[in-house]
């Protein structure tokens, strides 16, 4: 079975390469280039890509697929069906799931039903203590042996160093990178939204960037201690991202990602002040939507200032990759006072319009350093054998963009369960039109 | 959602202009006239409904309402829920629809979260009122205040206005700071490190926030504190004494005993003493200076016993005025037109 993905624009930055070229795939994997006017085998099936970016398949390295356990609010059927919707031929779902993946019967559990649904890949990310308590190890070798890529305890941040340099030292062991969600909850908790003006003109309890920062600080010196890699989700801050930039400097291990709604949005969005990022003079207005709980996410949208930090880590390379942190909840579950309506909004589908609004069409990055993001570069966080490039002999997950579509995204038209985005009727300039996992078309626009 | 009956929310403070709260306060002046009747009713709002949807006890608010409805003869009923629509399964969209469903032309609503009032004004045809939402506004107590200074010192504008305590979680101290500066008095205000916003005055300087859009530098942590407001009508004060100086009103915030649990100070005794208003702060005041306490008050903490019977507190003053206040308010929801003086 052979597959010509022809006369697109290939971008493959691990290779490294960004020119015209056909990609032939056989049997799943990539096995030549093709400049234009060489010879394609005559057997071939063609996917005419002209006028299209070819890219190595993105890989989302930070998702909640809910399954097993919240089935109401996305299965790892309906979230792979997002995924590659939005461009992700691989997806990595953190452990909150209930019971929560912390064996390796589980992480298999999850694995299979993704082989079933046959859309995206699905590499877990298992928890790194029991039940995600923060108080004994989870059996890690086990889930790596079924097929567990990293460790996270994500929204329940391991409280103690002790309990977390223990991990870290086994982990390595592994060699699991260990992924946290840096909270010290000791001072956010009760918090909803960014502690701010924003915060003190609507009345609800902040979450200072302290909290971030400082957990951040402290993971980056276990780090230092340990030599074990750690990866730090969704950053937020200028806190964060100063201390991150200083260990990489000092080569101590550590990786981060950013989300689209991070680098996309600010406080003012929970206002109901719809704003894009800098260089948006035509700072939008709507209708004024206070307290909208799809606003709601932790960690929560935070201030200009951090915006502009994350923006100016997107361009340096201090951030390392692109994750949507989709975290799909019930209309029910968002439908309550914004205190209590749980944190997180879905991101699967919108990820790639806003990193082209926000990052490319405004100069910040180019489109190769956009496939790192997305691609390369969690490929090689997660120790990813023969993704994140294209180069004949990997496998051939392919992400096929048309970056001059223009498309508006509506909730309603989601393939999540969930529809709790508050990008609902964002026009985009940029979209995946096509999703090839392991050779196979899993999705067309 | 179209709203074919709905004037007029009050959702709180911070988005009035000061002619509207000048309207408001007009109108109340015209009303007051009704409270001395021997028989205290009109039919301004005959055959009107008004939901008092009270998520969060409170007798003194509501009772206030009520009263308010049925001196202006509408039929007036008081829903109690428990604390959170969750805790019966239902979320807050099932709660405002259902009782939307009833035909009110009006719902007050009080709730322990910010922006309840908010969540449901979207959704509700009826007029919401906000008396209270969590932490945000409290805009009817603001407007009685203001009631209750105007027919004491004939004005706002120029004032002097102290208000201590626990700002950080008070909707009394928030819709007062807008109400107050939006009228032109200076606003002092004075409390525990742990419970007064170190940025408090970016509370009134939205303005100057809406125009930092698209500006890279000048971070918020860079601001010194007192430099931002703009307007300089709202000061931060280190101590108690510096915010009661000179002062023409001082506002006394009612401190929540579960504070001290948290750790916000270490006792109620440690606070009387530090942050209590007592006749020696008091004596540092003007000489007509009056005092104000949305009540209920714990006497002998934020409060001296003295004070609060003194002549200078107009605490009982405040609760007439209430009535008073939320007869125009509730006048001004229903489709009533804004009376000048």
């Amino acid at each position: 079975m052979k597959l010509l993905i022809a006369n697109g624009h290939l971008i493959d930055p691990a290779a490294p390469e960004n020119t015209g070229m056909s990609v032939l795939i056989e049997d799943g994997k990539v096995t030549a280039w093709l400049r234009p006017g060489e010879a394609a085998p005559n057997d071939a099936e063609v996917f005419d890509a002209s006028g299209l970016l070819v890219a190595p398949g993105f890989i989302d390295m930070h998702v909640h697929l809910r399954e097993p356990g919240q089935e109401h609010k996305e299965t790892i059927a309906s979230g792979c069906a997002a995924a590659v919707a939005g461009g992700w031929t691989s997806v990595c779902p953190m452990p909150n799931t209930n019971p929560v993946n912390d064996n390796a019967a589980i992480t298999r559990y999850m694995i299979e039903q993704a082989e079933r649904a046959g859309l995206a890949n699905v590499f877990p990310i298992g928890a790194i203590t029991k039940s995600s308590d923060g108080s004994e190890l989870a059996e890690m070798g086990e889930m790596k042996a079924a097929g567990a890529v990293a460790v996270s305890d994500d929204g329940r941040p391991v409280p103690s160093a002790g309990i977390m340099r223990r991990a870290m030292q086994y982990a390595r062991d592994f060699g699991l990178p260990v992924i946290d969600h840096c909270e010290d909850k000791s001072l956010s908790s009760g918090g909803v939204m960014h502690e701010g003006r924003v915060s003190l003109l609507l009345g609800l309890k902040g979450m200072p960037a302290l909290a971030e920062d400082i957990d951040v600080v402290r993971d980056i010196l276990l780090a230092k201690e340990t030599g074990t890699h750690i990866h730090i989700a969704h950053v937020s801050t200028k806190g964060a991202i100063e201390a991150i930039r200083r260990a990489k400097n000092e080569g101590i291990r550590v990786t981060c990602e950013v989300t689209p709604h991070h680098f996309t949005l600010t406080d003012r969005a929970v206002d109901g002040t719809r704003t894009s990022g800098r260089n948006s003079g035509e700072t939008q207005t709507d209708i004024r939507v206070p307290y909208d709980t799809n606003t709601k996410m932790a960690p929560p949208l935070r201030s200009e200032e951090h915006l502009e930090a994350l923006l100016e880590a997107i361009k340096d390379g201090t951030i390392d990759a692109i994750a949507t942190d989709h975290a799909p909840h019930h209309a029910d579950e968002k439908s309550l006072e914004y205190d209590r309506a749980p944190f997180g909004i879905t991101g699967l589908e919108t990820a790639i319009g806003l990193a082209f609004n926000e990052l490319v069409h405004k100069g910040v990055i180019g489109l190769e350093r956009l496939v790192e993001l997305c691609s390369a570069n969690p490929a090689k966080i997660l120790g990813l054998e023969g993704r994140g490039t294209l180069k004949p002999g990997s496998i051939a997950d392919v992400t096929v963009i048309d970056p001059s579509l223009t498309w508006t995204y509506r909730n309603a038209d989601s393939r999540s369960k969930s529809k709790n985005s508050p990008f609902d009727g964002w026009t985009f300039q940029g979209a995946a039109v096509a999703a090839f996992v392991a050779g196979r078309l899993a999705y067309k626009r | 959602m179209e709203k074919p009956f709905r004037r007029w929310d009050l959702l709180g403070i911070r988005t009035l202009s000061a002619a509207e709260i000048n309207g408001i306060l007009d109108t109340a002046e015209n009303f007051r006239e009704i409270d001395t009747r021997e028989i205290k009713k009109v039919p301004a709002l005959r055959g009107k409904t008004v939901s008092n949807l009270l998520f969060e006890n409170s007798t003194r608010t509501r009772t206030s309402f009520e009263l308010a409805a049925k001196r202006l003869s509408a039929d007036a009923v008081n829903i109690s829920v428990s604390s959170s629509s969750v805790s019966k399964g239902e979320t807050l969209l099932d709660t405002a629809l259902n009782l939307d469903a009833m035909q009110p032309d009006c719902i007050v609503v009080r709730h322990s979260s910010a922006g309840v009032p908010h969540q449901l004004a979207r959704v509700s045809k009826a007029a919401i009122i906000n008396a209270g939402d969590g932490a945000n506004e409290h805009p009817t107590q603001a407007l009685l205040d203001a009631m209750t200074i105007r027919e004491h010192k004939k004005k706002i504008e120029g004032l002097n206005v102290a208000i201590i305590g626990d700002i950080i979680h008070s909707r009394v101290a928030r819709s007062n700071i807008h109400l107050l500066t939006k009228l032109g008095a200076k606003v002092k205000v004075a409390g525990p490190g742990t419970l007064v916003p170190k940025d408090l005055e970016h509370l009134i300087s939205q303005n100057h926030l809406r125009e930092r859009v698209g500006s890279a530098t000048d971070g918020e942590q860079q601001n010194p504190p007192g430099n931002a407001g703009g307007s300089g009508l709202l000061t931060v004060c280190g101590h108690v004494e510096d915010a009661i100086r000179g002062a023409d009103v001082v506002m006394i915030l009612r401190i929540q005993r579960e504070r001290q649990d948290s750790a916000y100070f270490p006792t109620l005794r440690e606070y009387a003493i530090h942050y209590g208003l007592t006749n020696d702060r008091l004596g540092l005041a003007k000489k007509d200076v009056i005092v104000l306490h949305p009540g209920p008050m714990n006497r002998g903490i934020e409060i001296s016993s003295e004070v609060a019977d003194s002549s200078r507190s107009l605490i009982l003053d405040q609760v007439k005025y209430g009535v008073t206040v939320r007869m125009a308010v509730l006048y001004l929801a229903t489709g009533g037109a804004v009376v000048r003086l």
